[in-house]
């Protein structure tokens, strides 16, 4: 009801409410209403999504499980899929190509696949990242929960993906010699920090895809490149071992090459720590927590936004 | 049906406020025109304002207060913004200028875009009760309730079978069970009382009646008159975005039937 109307509901003499003519913003307040779809602080955020962890794990699983149910051999597919790719990269790089300048052989091959693997990884919670919010627009504007809720979900898919092609890459590793030992306990804090730096990346994935969709198109080129210049089929320090050494350094201090790097590590015997570039533990940790924190941020400044698409 | 004269001797507490309310939806690649890659090409290098978007405005400067225990329907013809409407009292449209004031969280019953077909029935009921906010322990709590109300098993275990084999009324009560099991302070319906056969939609029906003696205040939009009547004591008349009409339900439908030619 407008200020307008109100002598006209003077005139009319009958009980006055005493809300006549108060602005909608002073009636609100008098009554304790909120702007609906405003965004909450920053710890209120945290919390709803705290209080919606159960969804997030259920939807995760769900669109894992959705992936192959249509499929005959239904779930094997999950440990199949990275077994072909991993067979596909032994077959190009490992018997035609012969990529493995300055590795042996039986380091080489469980080197390639863990690149392959920590590689795609990143690559997928990219790419799921951008179609987080702008794909699922639908649930966005039917139902309220924390919108990061999404990019964390499918973030967290790719990493049961990757857990089942750490089974795939567990047997690779021990079929060329680097049997389980001690070391590969080290894989539990790779992943983790893996995981957060993924998360923290398709979480500003998203907000910038559900701006431009156009991403989901640009995306495939940039990941390439990105996969090129990590050393995912190749070792940094042999094939840039006539260029400066900052230039390797560079290469080899940008995120997914770190996390492929300690992943190797703590796996493959003969994959020593001069592998390394100096630092290593801290620049995973700074890298993961960089993008994590300011992710998170970044996605919840735009939160009242995303019904919008 | 609440007459204003009868409800002025208690309080009238507002749980939804519109003021001036406006929504604008932008839709890509949709500019008239010549859909062409190089039309698109050159729409990027010209300079302009915001390049291949139209803009459709759906809402435009809707006030109104709605009071608690009040059930509000919400006509008009297709495309008058009705559905718009009720999402961003629900702030899940960001309003282009204008505000929406609750009390709490105004929700649209429906979960249909949480489920995924691929999931067995059993799961997208765990499923949508999370993603409507319930928690794990509500959710099993209601679990049988709901399986029960959709009436699913009773043709055989039809519950563990992946969704995309149900027939679309089965699928479609099966929706409608998820969503109606839970409560809400302000609940947004969207035409979803003609689910199902005739059995299942009398038993959605008194469904939505529990739950709007529960809710606060109740938003109906539907294209039925007759349920409009039945349960709504205002109704709004929404037309190209702008409220026509906002008054008692006899008064707004007799002249939405002149209106609509009935």
């Amino acid at each position: 009801m407008s200020e307008t109307t109100h002598d006209d509901r003077v005139a009319l003499g009958a009980a006055v409410s005493p809300d006549e003519g108060l602005t909608a913003s002073r009636l609100a307040a008098r009554y304790g209403l909120t702007v609906s779809g405003a965004r909450p602080s920053l710890a209120e955020y945290v919390r709803q999504l705290w209080d919606r962890r159960h969804f997030i794990m259920a939807f995760s699983r769900a669109k894992l499980t959705a992936q192959y149910s249509q499929a005959k051999l239904g779930q094997l597919w999950q440990v199949a899929t990275p077994l072909l790719n991993a067979a596909v990269y032994f077959f190009i790089f490992g018997l035609i190509l012969k990529a493995n300048r300055g590795l042996p052989r039986d380091v080489y091959i469980p080197f390639l696949v863990t690149g392959v693997f920590v590689f795609t990884f990143t690559q997928s919670s990219v790419m799921a990242g951008v179609r987080a919010i702008s794909g699922n627009l639908g649930l966005v504007r039917a139902l309220h929960f924390p919108r990061a809720s999404l990019p964390i979900s499918f973030a967290l898919q790719q990493l049961q993906q990757l857990l089942f092609s750490m089974i795939v890459l567990f047997a690779v590793a021990a079929g060329f010699g680097s049997l389980p030992d001690l070391s590969w306990l080290l894989i539990v804090p790779v992943l983790a920090l893996q995981f957060l730096f993924n998360t923290g990346l398709a979480l500003i994935m998203a907000r910038a895809g559900a701006k431009t969709p156009d991403l989901a198109q640009l995306m495939p080129f940039v990941m390439r490149t990105w996969m090129y210049a990590s050393g995912v089929m190749f070792s940094i320090p042999v094939m840039l071992a006539d260029k400066p050494q900052w230039l390797a350094n560079v290469l080899q201090w940008n995120p997914t090459a770190i996390y492929m790097d300690l992943m190797r590590f703590a796996l493959i015997d003969g994959y020593g720590a001069e592998n390394l570039p100096d630092h290593v533990w801290a620049v995973a940790g700074g890298w993961a927590a960089l993008f994590a924190l300011g992710g998170f941020v970044y996605f919840w400044k735009a939160e009242e936004r995303y019904g919008r698409g | 049906m609440a007459e204003p004269s009868t409800e002025q001797q208690g309080e009238r507490i507002p749980t939804v406020i519109a003021d001036e309310l406006h929504i604008v939806y932008r839709v890509h690649g949709a500019k008239t025109g010549k859909g062409s890659a190089t039309a698109a090409l050159s729409r990027i290098l010209k300079r302009g304002e915001e390049r291949g978007v139209r803009k459709v405005h759906a809402v435009k400067g809707v006030s109104f207060v709605a009071y608690r225990g009040e059930a509000v329907g919400l006509i008009g013809s297709n495309g008058s913004g009705k559905s718009t409407l009720l999402r961003a009292i629900a702030g899940l449209l960001p309003a282009e200028s204008g505000k929406v004031y609750t009390n709490g969280q105004p929700s649209l019953l429906g979960v249909n875009a949480a489920l995924m077909n691929d999931l067995t029935g059993e799961r997208n009921v765990i499923l949508g009760g999370l993603a409507m906010g319930m928690s794990r322990e509500q959710v099993r709590e209601r679990y049988q309730e709901i399986v029960d109300f959709s009436g699913i098993n009773e043709k055989g275990d039809f519950i563990t079978l992946p969704m995309r084999t149900y027939s679309s009324g089965m699928a479609a009560r099966l929706r409608f069970s998820i969503a109606a099991a839970k409560d809400h302070d302000v609940l947004m319906i969207d035409e979803a009382l003609a689910t199902g056969d005739r059995k299942f939609q009398k038993r959605s029906e008194e469904r939505i009646r529990e739950l709007r003696k529960k809710a606060g205040t109740v938003f109906l939009v539907s294209h039925n008159n007759n349920s409009i009547r039945d349960t709504c004591d205002r109704v709004l008349w929404l037309e190209r975005g702008e409220l026509r009409m906002d008054g008692p339900t006899d008064e707004v439908l007799k002249e939405y039937e002149k209106f609509t030619g009935k």
